[in-house]
């Protein structure tokens, strides 16, 4: 072998070398951005999964509650005013307080918490009259106190917990009265102007009837117009036509869908505002494109070789679609949709134009009742000013990133189950 | 006795043609070869006779093609009787991805010959026992066809073209994909069947061309240049292109 010859091949092994190095870096900033991204949120939001308890005694005072009765059915302990028993478990925590500082300790709770005091009650008839521990929901900033996300070296007349909070803070601390337990609240609570308990429930369950909604609408409608347009529909220039539009559907941006479901679905159907069927309806105008591809480009990947075998035993070109065809595209459709339908989940900017913003306090049974999204609940939440809030946003990215990897999940095993029955 | 009769059948790709001029008369319950260089028609002329150039958009058949009187280049034709009339086994075999079992009763379900389970597992039985396949497969009915070697997915292949009971089969270069011992089997299995069906093979392999058939076509540019007894094209040819094709000069 000759020196040009043994150069060439010298120079042939370097630029795949090279090659093979530029990809590798390439893959190691993805994942590097991906790691920061991924530290971000769950820096910031793994917190949010934490609830904070503050652990005081209550007197279920005959008296203050004002029972009269001997033996108090359940209808008297529901009627009975808890106001005064509540305040008094609060301020009993420090008893040399002045009573017109009381504000101070009732601050440290949520607002709530006469509700939490009447609800230990209602589930224990006997604790009447008796002295009994219990936990009231800590407020917001105790909480955030408690957690080390709020910075103590700030002036006081800056800062929503004051010196004297802290100190009460503190002592509970040092007693061990201060619970750190697993937010389940989080999970079953409705939007809430207090962060302490707001909790993704509505936001949850108005994606999923959306989703739902979004599904039932645009998969019967796509995989039809998948089907005409590969199986039957002759080629000329006025499918090739559809054809074009249908890809540039899928490049529409989704605000314009928003602004058609505003303006159609809610102006002139007068559909319910606010509601996941609205906003399920919008979103599948925008994942139709993306299911009728992927079932276009799946029916594509037919071998010809089936069709030809199932037409030369005499089936008509419907049966050969149905018995054939369709099946054997099922898995590249399917898993098309469940892509679809996460991107349909990310979605903000069509949901908040046809109203899915507002505030919702109740969790929707229905798809016609007005709700939140997860998208949307994050961005309604950044928009808060409370610090409580921080955590909160990074939690619903967290869980809404749970429920698209679910998704994706889904696909893949989809694609992989029915895929097997081809070899 | 004449089964098919084709008369001047032309065909075209758009502006291209394919198909000069053919006349053809294919008896019955023999074995007819098509044989010649690629690209010279003999498979375009194999798919007119069970219309599967009608998948083809472009496709056009112009002429007269008899099966028993009846004229199958017409647009009133009923494609779907016909084919269950006439069945097909391509150069690649192409089981569905379903079971062997399916795969042999798709025809029978989708034409209505057995109506019952106890029929249907009859006319699977017989048309596999007539493939030559039953049995290598009596005991795993319910695994996937595309799961079986390549020689029995042909022979898997022709059990199903069989299950309908057709008049005739046309054979697309069947033996291409397989192995010299699967072609065998073939051959053999085609040396049984034409004493109830009339078979139609376009084959490249002169050798098996003189096996199995009893007539022999030799096309050649869209032209059919000699049609007889497959001993006389092998031995004898009237024809100079036939006798330089038949001894490997060309093609």
């Amino acid at each position: 072998m000759n020196n040009y010859k043994k150069n060439l091949l010298k120079k042939r092994y370097n630029a795949e070398r090279r090659f093979q190095w530029y990809g590798k870096i390439a893959i190691g900033l993805a994942l590097t951005f991906l790691a920061v991204f991924m530290f971000q949120i769950f820096s910031k939001g793994y917190s949010a999964f934490q609830k904070t308890w503050i652990v005081t005694e209550v007197h279920y005072d005959k008296e203050l509650l004002l029972i009269d009765a001997e033996s108090p059915s359940k209808d008297d302990l529901e009627n009975a005013d808890y106001y005064d028993v509540a305040y008094k478990a609060m301020t009993s925590l420090d008893p040399g307080l002045p009573e017109e500082e009381d504000r101070q300790l009732i601050q440290m709770v949520s607002y709530k918490y006469e509700t939490e005091v009447k609800d230990l009650l209602l589930k224990n008839p006997d604790f009447l009259g008796k002295i009994v521990p219990i936990k009231l929901t800590a407020s917001d900033d105790v909480d955030q106190v408690h957690k080390g996300n709020y910075p103590r070296d700030i002036p006081e007349e800056n800062r929503r917990v004051n010196d004297y909070q802290l100190q009460i803070y503190d002592m509970l601390n040092e007693r061990g009265d201060i619970l750190s337990e697993f937010n389940i609240s989080f999970f079953t609570n409705p939007d809430s102007r207090e962060a302490e308990l707001a909790g993704i429930a509505s936001s949850f369950m108005g994606t999923v009837f959306s989703i739902l909604v979004c599904l039932a609408f645009s998969f019967p409608i796509a995989v039809l117009a998948a089907i005409y347009l590969e199986e039957f529909a002759p080629k000329n220039k006025f499918t090739d036509f559809i054809e074009v539009n249908i890809n540039n559907l899928a490049a529409v941006p989704s605000i314009v869908f928003g602004l058609l479901g505003l303006g159609v679905l809610l102006a002139v159907f007068n559909l319910p505002r606010s509601t996941p069927l609205v906003g399920g309806i919008a979103l599948s105008l925008m994942t139709l494109p993306t299911i009728i591809i992927a079932a276009r480009a799946s029916l594509k990947a037919v071998p010809p070789s089936i069709r030809e075998a199932a037409l030369a035993m005499g089936a008509s070109n419907m049966q050969t679609t149905m018995h054939h065809t369709v099946p054997l595209s099922m898995p590249g459709t399917l898993s098309g949709t469940i892509i679809g339908l996460a991107q349909a989940l990310g979605e903000t900017a069509p949901l908040i134009l046809i109203g899915m913003v507002a505030f919702v306090n109740t969790i929707p049974g229905t798809p016609v009742d007005p709700a939140a999204s997860l998208p949307v609940q994050i961005y309604i939440w950044s928009e808060s000013a409370e610090r409580g809030f921080v955590e909160k946003v990074s939690a619903c990215i967290m869980v809404l990133l749970a429920f698209l990897i679910l998704m994706n999940l889904a696909a893949q095993i989809v694609r992989h189950k029915f895929e097997k029955k081809w070899s | 006795m004449s089964k098919i009769k084709a008369e001047n059948v032309n065909v075209y790709y758009g502006s291209k043609q394919a198909l000069f001029d053919v006349s053809i008369n294919i008896a019955e319950k023999e074995v007819t070869a098509l044989i010649g260089p690629s690209g010279c028609g003999k498979s375009t002329f194999l798919r007119c006779l069970n219309r599967m150039n009608d998948v083809i958009d472009i496709c056009r058949v112009e002429g007269s093609i008899k099966m028993d009187e009846l004229e199958l280049n017409s647009r009133k034709l009923d494609v779907v009787r016909l084919r269950e009339n006439v069945g097909m086994v391509f150069q690649k075999p192409n089981p569905f991805p379903k079971t062997i079992y399916e795969n042999v009763a798709y025809g029978p379900t989708i034409h209505g010959i057995a109506q019952s389970k106890e029929e249907m597992d009859q006319v699977v039985e017989t048309s596999l026992k007539k493939a030559a396949l039953w049995n290598e497969v009596k005991d795993r009915l319910d695994e996937i066809g595309t799961g079986l070697s390549g020689g029995q997915q042909q022979r898997l292949c022709i059990a199903r073209a069989i299950s309908v009971s057709p008049e005739v089969i046309l054979m697309d270069e069947p033996c291409s994909a397989l192995d010299p011992i699967a072609t065998a089997q073939i051959e053999e299995l085609i040396d049984d069947l034409k004493k109830e069906v009339t078979i139609v093979i376009v084959t490249h392999s002169m050798s098996q061309a003189a096996r199995v058939s009893q007539k022999t076509g030799f096309f050649h540019l869209g032209k059919l240049i000699e049609f007889g007894s497959t001993e006389k094209i092998f031995k004898n040819p009237d024809n100079q292109q036939t006798q330089d094709y038949i001894t490997g000069r060309f093609g």
